[in-house]
């Protein structure tokens, strides 16, 4: 995308701004763009001359069972109201399935200084169909030791697991590939 | 979505706003108490605020037709099968062997809760029904789901054979179904299949851990797997429904699933030293509605309470 002063910006473009001020509940220092889990902001059709248009969001649930996308959804709505646009429609897409590849690069960095390893290496759910796989080394995000351990796959939230690191003695969370 | 909920929606908020002043949580309680629409959730906070499966199955449908008899039929399966699933192994958190456990059972039943929640919307796109519908107001004889996700969790390594079973099942399942010409169940499809993958990794290491244990935890193992096998050919009969389906590319027949399941599996087995039980394959009749005598206490526990209070929210 070419860049663009805020004088200049499309009303599409400060459509997305805006969703892209909302966190996701369960990882406040990232937002929804961060996590890559926003995948469009539309304007439609004015239909009352003088009112905001309405506004479509289209986001991608993280796991099947995520409960943060109800926040996400609320939240969404409430940052488009105060910015003066009274309709929202979240729409949520299946496909295609979000995976952790489309983490930004500043949401990793975000991610890891809040304390919890980002994603690392890719999804090989489908790719990849052999027995079972040699897990590579998760960094600490305190002491940054590669000396960790896993303690389970299945820690406080769908998307992450909890490590423990043998240096530095703490335990963290680690954002699972997907 | 329409936009005809979406405005009363707004309507709403702004009212709530005007007279109590406490934006969003009030929000929720007003529209909680004061709407009743017909397809309601039990496990939304507000109409038309929670992101539900029901939109997900719109969303990913619109403009395109309903499911189509036989693929609604289909969804239901899978819907039930995850469903059922859930509810067993929602029964673990507090009495796994440890709390790493119950976490680790409780996110796999969530995912397996959320694969149910829009195959079971999908299904219900046919002739209305919500997942709620579905789920708490059908009788046994109209669930859908195959005998090995009703039978009891047993003792912890019984659970992990199944669990061992049905993830590779449902790995093998959903990653040929991401091929499916049926745009909803290849989106269901693609997201569970990532989520299974890690079911499959889980319940493979605790069968490995458990299997080349304690002699205790070996003889458990081997226990697990003779009580659990008889069941696992249901998963990969084929019928009528399963070839019509084949033919359109809607699906696949699940006899096909078996090759790679077995390789699979076996692999896992022959490093954790154990045999493939030798038993009688058991008759099984989950399709046709036929369930084993634990699935009305199963159903009983998880439908009471929305039959006791129909349309509760909370």
């Amino acid at each position: 995308m070419p860049e663009t002063d805020s004088a200049t910006r499309t009303p599409e473009q400060n459509a997305w701004d805006i969703a892209a001020t909302v966190c996701d509940p369960e990882i406040p220092v990232l937002t929804v763009a961060d996590l890559g889990i926003l995948r469009n902001v539309e304007l439609l059709e004015d239909n009352d001359a003088g009112t905001a248009p309405a506004v479509r969001v289209t986001i991608t649930p993280t796991y099947s069972g995520c409960p943060a996308m109800d926040a996400i959804r609320d939240d969404l709505k409430t940052a488009f109201q105060r910015e003066g646009y009274p309709s929202v429609d979240v729409e949520l897409v299946l496909s295609p399935a979000w995976t952790t590849d489309w983490m930004s690069e500043a949401g990793k960095a975000k991610l890891e200084q809040y304390g919890i390893a980002p994603p690392s290496g890719h999804s090989n759910a489908v790719r990849h169909a052999g027995p079972i796989r040699l897990s590579l080394a998760v960094k600490c995000p305190q002491c940054s030791s590669l000396n960790t351990k896993e303690l389970t796959r299945f820690g406080s939230t769908s998307c992450k697991a909890l490590y423990v690191c043998q240096d530095c003695k703490e335990p963290f969370d680690y954002f699972k590939v997907l | 979505m329409s936009t005809a909920p979406e405005t009363e929606e707004t309507k709403e908020t702004k009212e709530t706003e005007e007279t109590a002043g406490h934006g969003d949580l009030s929000v929720g309680v007003k529209a909680a108490s004061g709407s009743g629409e017909a397809t309601a959730s039990a496990t939304r906070i507000t109409p038309g605020n929670a992101l539900r499966p029901e939109d997900i199955a719109l969303a990913v449908r619109r403009g395109t037709a309903k499911p189509s008899e036989d693929v609604a039929e289909f969804a239901l399966r899978l819907g039930d099968d995850a469903l059922i699933l859930a509810q067993r192994l929602g029964h673990w958190i507090s009495r796994a062997p440890e709390l790493e456990e119950d976490i680790a059972l409780g996110n796999i039943a969530l995912d397996q809760l959320g694969h149910a929640r829009s195959f079971l919307s999908y299904a219900g796109g046919l002739d209305g029904r919500s997942e709620d519908d579905l789920a708490y107001f059908r009788r046994e004889p109209e669930f859908r789901s195959v005998e090995i996700f009703e039978i009891p969790n047993g003792d912890f390594a019984v659970t992990i054979a199944r669990q061992f079973v049905v993830s590779y099942y449902q790995y093998e399942l959903y990653r040929r179904l991401t091929g499916s010409t049926d745009a909803t169940l290849a989106g269901i499809a693609a997201k569970a299949v990532k989520e299974v993958d890690y079911h499959r990794d889980h319940s493979a290491q605790w069968v490995l851990r458990l299997a080349l244990g304690t002699d205790e935890s070996r003889e458990k193992m081997i226990h697990g797997f003779k009580v659990i096998w008889p069941y696992v050919d249901e998963l990969f009969r084929d019928d009528e429904l399963t070839a019509r389906l084949a033919g359109s590319g809607a699906a696949v027949e699940p006899s096909s699933l078996r090759a790679d399941f077995d390789r699979l599996t076996g692999a896992v087995l022959a490093e954790a030293e154990l045999e493939v039980p030798n038993v009688q394959p058991a008759p099984g009749g989950g399709r046709k509605g036929l369930h084993s005598e634990h699935l009305g206490y199963l159903l009983a526990e998880m439908q009471v309470l929305a039959r006791e209070y129909p349309g509760a929210s909370w």
